[in-house]
């Protein structure tokens, strides 16, 4: 399992903050998982639609989609940063 | 060391400056950098604006900015103070303080970070304007500002 954050348009778009979910079998990256998640239904779809900026972070570290995933990570999906 | 503040409460930027200074004698330049919130932003009137952000990864980020700052240029100390939650047209949001022996150093240090803030660590600005709330937009410009730096710093430093 991995913990799956969202902040922002992104967590307003699949209305959710937080979920566990399970890994996709074998070696996983966040393109596999945003693939299955993008499977799930219409929100996540939207949300992960081509074309739609997202970014992403594993264990509080800026992220990119060929980066690896193990269990008990902490992912977290969000619009392009507006800070400062 | 550099400090870094994530907080709702406003800050005294005089009184965090002085702070950066106080009692040393080998700073020999403080640049700092305040960013407020304006009244107006992509031909809409602001009213207002909430910043969320990602408790952890804020810090670490901005811990991690001032860190690759304090390599990069010779600096003595980096300060990094932003705020969140709830914010109306003029109030503070950001301060950045660089202390330094020199000024080249202090100057472009400040910007860096800053630029690297804007492209980095995980804020989202919401707006309040007429029409209705909105996400402020990621801006290609931010990106551009931030690119820059990975030319490394300008000749006039070395």
């Amino acid at each position: 399992m991995v913990t799956l954050l969202y902040f922002a348009s992104l967590r307003e778009r699949v209305g959710v903050s937080r979920e566990q979910v399970a890994l996709p079998s074998g070696n996983s990256t966040v393109s596999a998982l945003v693939e299955q998640l993008r499977a799930r239904d219409s929100r996540w779809t939207e949300a992960f639609a081509p074309g739609r900026q997202w970014r992403v972070a594993v264990n509080q570290q800026m992220a990119s989609p060929a980066t690896p995933v193990r269990p008990g990570d902490e992912i977290a999906f969000f619009p392009p940063v507006t800070g400062g | 060391m550099p400090r870094v503040r994530v907080q709702e409460a406003d800050f005294d930027t005089g009184r965090e400056l002085d702070a950066l200074t106080k009692g040393r004698a080998d700073v020999g330049a403080l640049a700092s950098f305040v960013g407020l919130v304006r009244d107006e932003n992509d031909g809409s009137t602001v009213r207002g604006m909430s910043l969320e952000h990602y408790p952890g990864m804020t810090e670490k980020a901005l811990e991690d900015i001032c860190a690759q700052a304090m390599q990069r240029w010779r600096l003595i100390d980096a300060l990094v103070i932003h705020r969140t939650g709830a914010l109306r047209p003029g109030d503070r949001i950001v301060l950045v303080g660089v202390t330094s022996a020199h000024r080249g150093d202090a100057f472009e240090a400040c910007e860096f970070i800053m630029d690297y803030l804007k492209t980095r660590a995980p804020f989202w600005k919401r707006e309040e304007t007429p029409q209705g709330a909105r996400w402020v937009e990621a801006r290609d410009s931010d990106d551009t500002a931030a690119g820059r730096w990975s030319r490394g710093p300008s000749e006039k430093t070395k």
